[in-house]
């Protein structure tokens, strides 16, 4: 906004900037060594009540470099990419190097992994937009919710916009550049009753300012996701099934990923280690990654160790098919890399898929969560228990909104426990899914009343 | 101890020096973003070298050195805050981020000059480098003692990982108030988690802490052995644990770190943002009850050395101890000079900021109750059915509903007034004026965490420390899988 990204000009500083730290690395004594090094800007405003409440406008570079002498490995970083910062983290880093153990797993990734094809995914995206643009956008979303009647007050609507540029080099030659943008909108609104005060948003996110939903349609569902939550009950306590909306299912994705992460696994503090091959799920469900997805949200030809990203399926007809690693895990592990350095990109999921009214019916009588709090998931057990908000559920229909109570339960039994997955796939984030039924977890709120 | 003059001339010739700026060249950064129609503006200085050493299968694998830093500008015309930064310390990047910041407003009067007012704050830690208290070998000597305690403390233990970290922090704030102030801010923590297997079945425990001291002092208070020993305990006594029971029953929590009940339940709806905005369940309940009698809850900067202290908050306002309710009855918000001021109010030295990237909130430092006259033995004893719980992951708070959780790593059933089998950890959830209300005993045995916590809010991190007698609660709801 004030000053223009040249983002090809970045990215070729960066370009250079890594080189000039490779070559550096290896002057001074380094065997091998990698360097990420990014440069992203953007523009943050925020409104509330009608009036603008702040203009942030962000620029941040960074730069990374880890070195390996033998097999000792050091690791330095700073967020000055300027050529003294860059020589006094090598410096750092071959100076850290000494004092590390030697460890047979260190090393770059081997270079015949390296990726050769760089497809443009087409993820960036730059919106040309004022602040004063901004704003008015803003103040129509949070406009909008206020509109809606019950809304009695507000917590405002924030829009940020962003591009950046980041490298990845290392010393087998390979060099990788990626360009990217971010745009996003959201409203966060409160309603009041004799119960007190309820507070929900909603938002709405892409690469391409284009894919944005309308600025006022975002205000008026935060509008009706708060509203809705007024004069929230406690569910009784005891056994039912539970359909996590589709933002809370692509979380029990991630809780999945995260036990089939190579770092867990070689640490053995994951609930899934030697599981290759188990059924998990039921056999319906699959569930792959598209790194190279044109235009998703975390595309990528490379991951972050140059490795070229590839296909994976993580979970074939409900079986463990493939944990998710690194060079590094994968060599602990005594395996090969899955080209996941830096996690998974962009998750699928293949299986039937029902009308959410449907699940309902399915679901018969039961809790529907909309919003979980905490962190209480254990991966090296896979032991879960998490505050809950959402609706009551009798005869297939939603009865009340519910507050104030926990599910729990295992993720294993979950997994092997999911009845349905929705047709209300939820597209803002890398993981695509629509909401889970999970057949039966232990609600926690008022005592047994039945 | 006063900040000494020395404190500034180190931050000066940290942060401004090699820029070639001095504190005369500060007023002309301030100007650019005093603009027509701005009626108070800062400059934050802020340079942070950051070590980290990680041990796993006996070896020193990791270790990762970072050098952060720069300037964020913020101008404020009533509610409207602009900002801007760059890592930049130049007297280019001052003018430009002064511009940039002060673009939100663009008409009104320019403000005269203050004169300037050094900040006197007491020093609540030595402003030293923490990172140099130990040489690299002995770092590396350390997290292998504690590999060597944990292996040898108990054959079930088949992994550990130690880590050690520290961070330097040098930081100027200058104001156009006049406030002027310098801060050297030293954090250290060390921690040791380990796993433990035994009949096919997978435990982890872990354990840590430290404050704003010398790596030095982590090694002479011998932390590597205590942790080490503490986190096989907690894998043990995990590795026993029992389903949890769910459902609303009564709650005993342990002295120390389960104070994250009343940084969740209490802390974060008492900040004054949300105050102002009228979104907290706390809104406009000053001088009313929000809490059963005897429940007297601080928010104290000034402890000595402690993880969450602070001698002078991001601002240039001095760490204090502030009263938030006083037997029950609701006396104070934490405030920054921003909020403190739309609301009437007094700065009370808790503008916090993850960086100078970020722009600063009102945030706690360390928050904890004051001792009660109970036994803790009584407490227990008073209890037919229930849940000790001593240890915690993590917590959350609505401050809207005032709904939150905290996640239970370490707890026990109390059956009969007496503290029987270890249950899995479970999540409890309540509602903040609720649950204070329900605090029917109050041990006498008040302690602090041992400086392990980050708080998030609005997706920045900060140090904070939390502490608590043991406590009795009649009634919470238990996140267990045993209906």
């Amino acid at each position: 906004m004030t000053q223009a990204f040249d983002a090809p000009a970045q990215q070729q500083l960066l370009e250079s900037r890594a080189e000039e730290a490779l070559a550096l690395a290896k002057q001074l004594g380094a065997d091998a060594c990698e360097v990420g090094a990014s440069v992203d800007q953007g523009v943050g405003v925020s409104v509330r009540l009608g009036e603008v409440e702040t203009v942030e406008l962000s620029r941040d570079q960074g730069i990374a470099v880890t070195v390996y002498v033998g097999m000792h490995k050091g690791s330095a970083s700073s967020t000055d990419a300027g050529q003294a910062s860059i020589r006094a983290a090598v410096e750092k880093a071959m100076a850290i190097a000494r004092y590390t153990g030697e460890d047979p797993a260190a090393g770059l990734a081997d270079a015949a992994l390296m990726a050769t094809d760089f497809p443009d995914l087409n993820a960036h995206h730059p919106w040309e937009l004022s602040t004063e643009q901004a704003i008015e956008i803003a103040l129509a979303c949070e406009s909008a919710g206020r509109g809606v009647e019950g809304i009695t007050h507000s917590e405002g609507a924030s829009l940020s916009t962003g591009e950046g540029v980041r490298v990845y080099a290392n010393s087998h030659g390979f060099l990788g550049s990626q360009k990217g943008s971010r745009h996003s909108l959201s409203c966060m609104l409160i309603a009041q009753d004799g119960s007190g005060m309820q507070r929900d948003y909603d938002y709405t996110s892409a690469r391409d300012s284009r894919q944005l939903q309308d600025p006022e349609a975002v205000g008026r569902q935060a509008a009706e996701r708060t509203l809705r939550r007024l004069g929230g009950r406690r569910p009784t306590t005891g056994r039912f099934p539970v359909l996590f909306d589709p933002s809370l299912a692509g979380g029990l994705v991630g809780n999945l990923m995260g036990a089939l992460a190579g770092g867990a696994l070689y640490r053995q503090a994951s609930f899934l280690c030697d599981r290759l091959g188990d059924p998990l799920f039921p056999d319906w469900f699959s569930l792959s990654e598209r790194p190279m997805e044109v235009g998703a949200m975390a595309s990528s030809p490379f991951d972050s160790e140059g490795v070229q990203t590839r296909n994976n399926r993580f979970i074939d007809q409900g079986r463990l098919e493939s944990y998710m690693l690194s060079s590094y895990s994968a060599r602990r592990l005594g395996m090969q890399t899955t080209g996941n350095a830096g996690g998974a990109r962009n998750l699928r999921i293949s299986a039937p898929l029902s009308a959410p009214q449907d699940l309902l019916r399915q679901m018969g009588r039961g809790v529907w969560v909309t919003e979980l709090m905490g962190q209480g998931v254990n991966g090296v057990t896979g032991d879960y228990s998490r505050g809950a908000t959402g609706f009551w559920v009798e005869d297939g229909k939603v009865q009340y909104p519910i507050e104030e109570f926990t599910i729990a339960g295992n993720l294993e039994q979950m997994f092997s426990g999911l009845v349905g997955i929705g047709n209300d796939t939820d597209t803002r984030g890398s993981i695509h899914t629509g909401s889970w039924l999970i057949d039966e977890m232990t609600v926690a709120g008022d005592q047994d009343s039945d | 101890m006063t900040p000494d003059k020395a404190m500034l001339d180190t931050a000066v010739t940290t942060l401004l020096t090699p820029g070639g700026l001095d504190l005369d060249a500060l007023e002309t950064g301030l100007s650019h973003a005093l603009g027509a129609g701005v009626d108070y503006a800062d400059l934050y200085f802020q340079r942070t070298w950051q070590e980290g050493w990680v041990l796993e299968d006996g070896e020193v694998k990791e270790a990762s050195y970072s050098i952060d830093g720069g300037v964020g500008v913020r101008a404020l015309a009533g509610e409207k805050t602009g900002f801007a930064y760059s890592n930049q310390i130049t007297a280019d990047a001052l003018a430009d981020t002064g511009r940039t910041a002060a673009g939100i407003v663009r008409s009104g009067q320019r403000l005269p000059g203050q004169a300037v007012v050094t900040s006197t704050a007491t020093s609540r830690y030595t402003g030293l480098d923490p990172l140099a208290g130990l040489t690299a070998e002995d770092k590396v000597a350390m997290l292998k003692l504690a590999d060597r305690v944990a292996r040898s403390a108990d054959p079930s233990i088949s992994q550990v990982s130690a880590s050690l970290s520290g961070t330097y922090e040098v930081v100027l704030v200058r104001a156009s108030d006049g406030t002027l102030g310098a801060d050297i801010r030293p954090l250290v923590r060390f921690n040791v988690s380990v796993i433990a297997v035994k009949d096919g079945r997978r435990e982890r425990g872990s354990a840590g802490g430290g404050g704003r001291f010398s790596m030095a002092r982590l090694r002479d208070d011998n932390v590597a052995e205590t942790y080490a020993r503490e986190a096989v305990r907690q894998a043990l006594v995990n590795l026993e644990a029992v389903a949890a029971p769910a459902g609303q029953m009564p709650v005993v929590l342990g002295p120390g770190w389960p104070g994250i009940l009343l940084h969740e339940a209490v802390g974060h709806g008492l900040e004054g943002d949300f105050n102002r905005k009228g979104s907290s369940a706390f809104s406009g309940r000053m001088g009313q009850r929000v809490a059963a009698k005897g429940v007297t809850v601080v928010d104290d900067a000034t402890l000595d050395g402690r993880r969450g202290s602070l001698s002078m908050d991001d601002e240039g306002t001095p760490g204090q101890y502030t009263p938030l309710i006083e037997d029950g009855i609701l006396t104070g918000y934490m405030q920054d000079k921003v909020n403190a001021r739309l609301m009437g109010m007094a700065p009370t030295g808790n503008a916090r900021r993850e960086s100078f990237a970020d722009l600063p909130m009102p945030r706690m430092t360390n928050t904890y109750m004051l001792a009660g006259q109970d036994e803790p033995q009584d407490i227990i004893r008073s209890v037919k059915r229930g849940i000790y719980a001593v240890s915690f992951g993590g917590g959350q708070v609505d401050i809207t509903s005032g709904k939150f959780v905290f996640s239970a790593s370490e707890a026990y059933l109390i059956e009969d007034g007496r503290i029987t089998a270890p249950v899995k950890g479970a999540t409890l959830i309540g509602n903040g004026p609720e649950a204070m209300g329900r605090v029917s005993m109050i041990g006498h045995d008040m302690a602090l965490d041992t400086g392990i916590g980050v708080c998030g809010k609005e997706g920045q991190g900060v140090p904070v420390g939390v502490g608590q007698p043991t406590l009795k609660l009649d009634e919470l709801t238990v996140g267990g899988t045993q209906s």
